[in-house]
């Protein structure tokens, strides 16, 4: 199989629906010529036209409230927003009016619109450029939220997410762009809602979503080299969540670390811990873990902003105490 | 209150001068550590829009304050900043402005009424008209100007500020910076209708003015913040000007959006600082001796600078969790 980066992925997932589907159009700021400012979407004006491949000014509560409407209207809009922490600008039309439409109206309206953005930090972006906020969203019924770990991901997702009837918020990590997976040549689609297991184990769960999975895999590899076997699983999406995939590991391993990029509190990791502890209590012999991003706005400065970020090493580290027994009366 | 310094001497000339040279050394500077990757992440540079920062913080005492942008080195630097603190700052050093946390985008200078630059595009509109309510609220006579691009009059906000500055009388100045693009787009293809018409549907006083003309931008300067000292305010200026490097410093190829001519006919004939610079020696206000001083004085503190900072230290990893809240030295203690 060929290998191709998260960027291209998504690039293609986007022209092959766009092919498919003439009511699919992208809008965002420099998305046309510009191809966004990481060239994610280059080529597709040049195929598809200014009329499909719409630059905005820069006025995000204002090109998601049109995408709003258009999507109630009969198009599918793909909105692109620059950097998932723009996401702030945008909530009202997001929360209030795209997730509520289909259930206010009694099912009678849809908004089938996709939200792409990004997230992830340690690129010495600061504070405004490098959250991850999907726990914002995905607290909102009525959104849908995927969250690609590779290439392979981000395309069969992105298709998925364009087809689904609903308002769907994809976040890429944008340090992964130029990061290269098998991606098959033919299409597919990867339906929402079902977890990847990406490594069997045994002995422990870890449960990582987006920028964490490579994090995870890469702990499980130190775990391995001391005899501890370590399961890695990618929920690919987080709303739908599926439950059953993880608690079956959960039973199976009975130690399990949730690791996600997003803020440690009031986060998706506490989310999925909490459901663990619901139905699979008496299979486990530890506390389940949660390890997020440091609550602290993202630091510039290198010195701190590595920190504030989970590191296979820190996995690793809580993994052989969970698996020792060590914080068994700890947490 | 001081009141505004009075522009009519030569050494207020020449001050001027200094200061934009300051501005174009600085950037200089701050893109060679770029290039040589000695500067972590990315950062937008001023040159090229000097005249629009000088002219406009010189009629500003530091009383009053400014909102900057994510091209902010050029309006800290006019607002009275240090060099060194500045390239601390960018390189993530313990003794830059912002001990690091902040970086090129964030960079503020309290001390000199800067209240930071900002990463959200429009996002110091309410700052900076919330700074103006300050002043009228406690019955002082400081001003605040907000700097922002041609861009971000495309933000919702914008509107929202400038009718509450309208209807409360703010002593707010609304400086829009037009160089012609945001990002990678021209500015008539994202603003419809005229930039000053915007403002004057609130009934705010608008002026266009030659942003590479430091001595114009300072006059109309001095006389609205005179005005909005006096309760007249608010006023928006539209400042015409250009940037000379990309949309930030890894944005090297750049012909898809605008041409090789264009940047050079605006570097060659419309430089704010060999305009100023010409004017000077022409009134015979400096020799063309004593304007090479000042560049080489300013080359060398800014050489002097950049050293320090290269050496200075990182902060200590415990300041992650402190400045979180103001009253908690370490929130995750
Ligand atoms: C709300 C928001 N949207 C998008 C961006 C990305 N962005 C950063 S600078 C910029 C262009 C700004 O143009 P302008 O206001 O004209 O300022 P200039 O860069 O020309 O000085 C954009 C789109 C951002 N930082 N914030
Ligand atoms: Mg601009």
């Amino acid at each position: 199989m060929r290998n191709i980066t998260l960027s291209q992925a998504v690039n293609e997932a986007l022209a092959e629906e766009m092919r498919r589907d003439e009511t699919v159009f992208i809008l965002g700021e420099d998305v046309a010529e510009a191809g966004t400012p990481f060239k994610v979407l280059s080529g597709l004006v040049e195929e598809f036209g200014t009329d499909r491949v719409i630059d905005t000014p820069i006025s995000e509560p204002g090109f998601m409230g049109i995408a709003v409407g258009a999507a109630m209207t009969g198009t599918r809009p793909v909105v692109d927003l620059m950097f998932g922490d723009f996401i702030f600008l945008i909530m009202d039309q997001l929360c209030n009016q795209a997730a509520k439409t289909h259930y206010m109206s009694g099912g009678k309206l849809n908004v089938p619109l996709v939200v792409r953005t990004n997230l992830g930090a340690t690129r010495r972006s600061a504070a405004q450029h490098s959250q991850s906020l999907h726990a914002l969203v995905a607290h909102i019924p009525g959104l849908k939220v995927a969250l690609p770990s590779s290439a392979y991901e981000a395309k069969g997702l992105m298709k998925t997410a364009i087809r689904d009837n609903n308002p769907v918020v994809i976040f890429e990590d944008k340090l992964m762009y130029n990061d290269k997976a098998p991606v098959p040549e033919e299409e597919y689609l990867i339906p929402f809602g079902v977890a990847n297991i990406k490594r069997e184990g045994s002995d422990i769960t870890l449960i990582a979503t987006s920028s964490m999975v490579q994090v995870c895999e890469a702990a499980a590899d130190i775990l391995a080299a001391e005899g501890i076997s370590a399961e890695v699983i990618d929920p690919r999406t987080i709303v739908p969540l599926d439950e059953e995939a993880l608690l079956k590991s959960a039973r199976k391993t009975s130690r399990v670390i949730v690791v996600d990029e997003g803020h440690q509190s009031y986060g998706i990791t506490g989310e999925i811990a909490s459901r663990i502890n619901e139905k699979a209590f008496y299979h486990l012999d530890a506390p389940v873990l949660r390890m997020g991003a440091m609550d602290v706005p993202v630091p510039f400065t290198p010195a701190l902003e590595d920190l504030t970020v989970p590191t296979a090493d820190a996995v690793a580290a809580n993994a052989r105490k969970l698996v020792s027994g060590e914080m068994i009366h700890a947490a | 209150m001081s009141p505004a310094k009075k522009k009519t001497n030569t050494e207020d000339y020449l001050r001027m001068y200094r200061q934009m040279v300051r501005i174009r050394s600085f950037e200089d500077n701050a893109n060679q550590l770029y290039l040589s990757a000695k500067m972590p992440g990315l950062t937008h540079m001023y040159s090229g829009e000097e005249a629009v920062a000088v002219g406009i913080c010189e009629a500003l005492t530091d009383n009053d304050r400014i909102t900057s942008t994510h091209r902010g080195h050029g309006h800290c630097v006019a607002k009275g900043a240090e060099f060194k603190e500045m390239f601390c700052e960018l390189l993530g050093k313990e003794e830059g402005y912002c001990r690091g946390k902040g970086g090129s985008m964030h960079i503020a200078d309290q001390s000199h009424g800067n209240l930071g630059a900002n990463a959200i595009v429009g996002g110091s509109m309410g700052i900076a008209t919330g700074a103006a309510l300050t002043s009228k609220y406690l019955g002082r006579d400081d001003v605040a100007v907000c700097f922002f691009g041609d861009g971000a009059t495309a933000q919702g906000l914008m509107y929202e500020a400038m009718n509450m500055a309208a209807l409360w009388k703010l002593p707010v100045i609304y400086a829009c910076e037009n160089n012609g693009y945001s990002e990678y787009t021209k500015t008539e293809e994202i603003a419809a209708g005229s930039i000053i018409a915007r403002a004057q549907a609130f009934g705010i006083e608008a002026h266009q003015v030659d942003g590479q003309d430091v001595l114009a931008v300072n006059a109309l300067a001095q006389r609205l913040v005179d005005r909005a000292r006096k309760g007249e305010g608010p006023f928006f200026i539209e400042l015409m000007t250009y940037r000379y490097h990309g949309h930030h410093v890894g944005d090297i190829n750049r012909e898809y959006y605008r041409s090789k001519e264009e940047e050079r006919d605006w570097k060659e004939n419309r430089d704010p600082i060999i305009r100023f610079r010409s004017w000077l020696v022409e009134e015979g206000l400096a020799s063309e001796a004593e304007i090479e001083a000042i560049n080489a004085e300013v080359k060398k503190d800014a050489a002097e600078a950049v050293e320090y900072a290269l050496n200075a230290k990182y902060p200590d990893p415990s300041e992650v969790d402190m400045h979180v809240f103001t009253d908690v030295k370490h929130a995750l203690a």
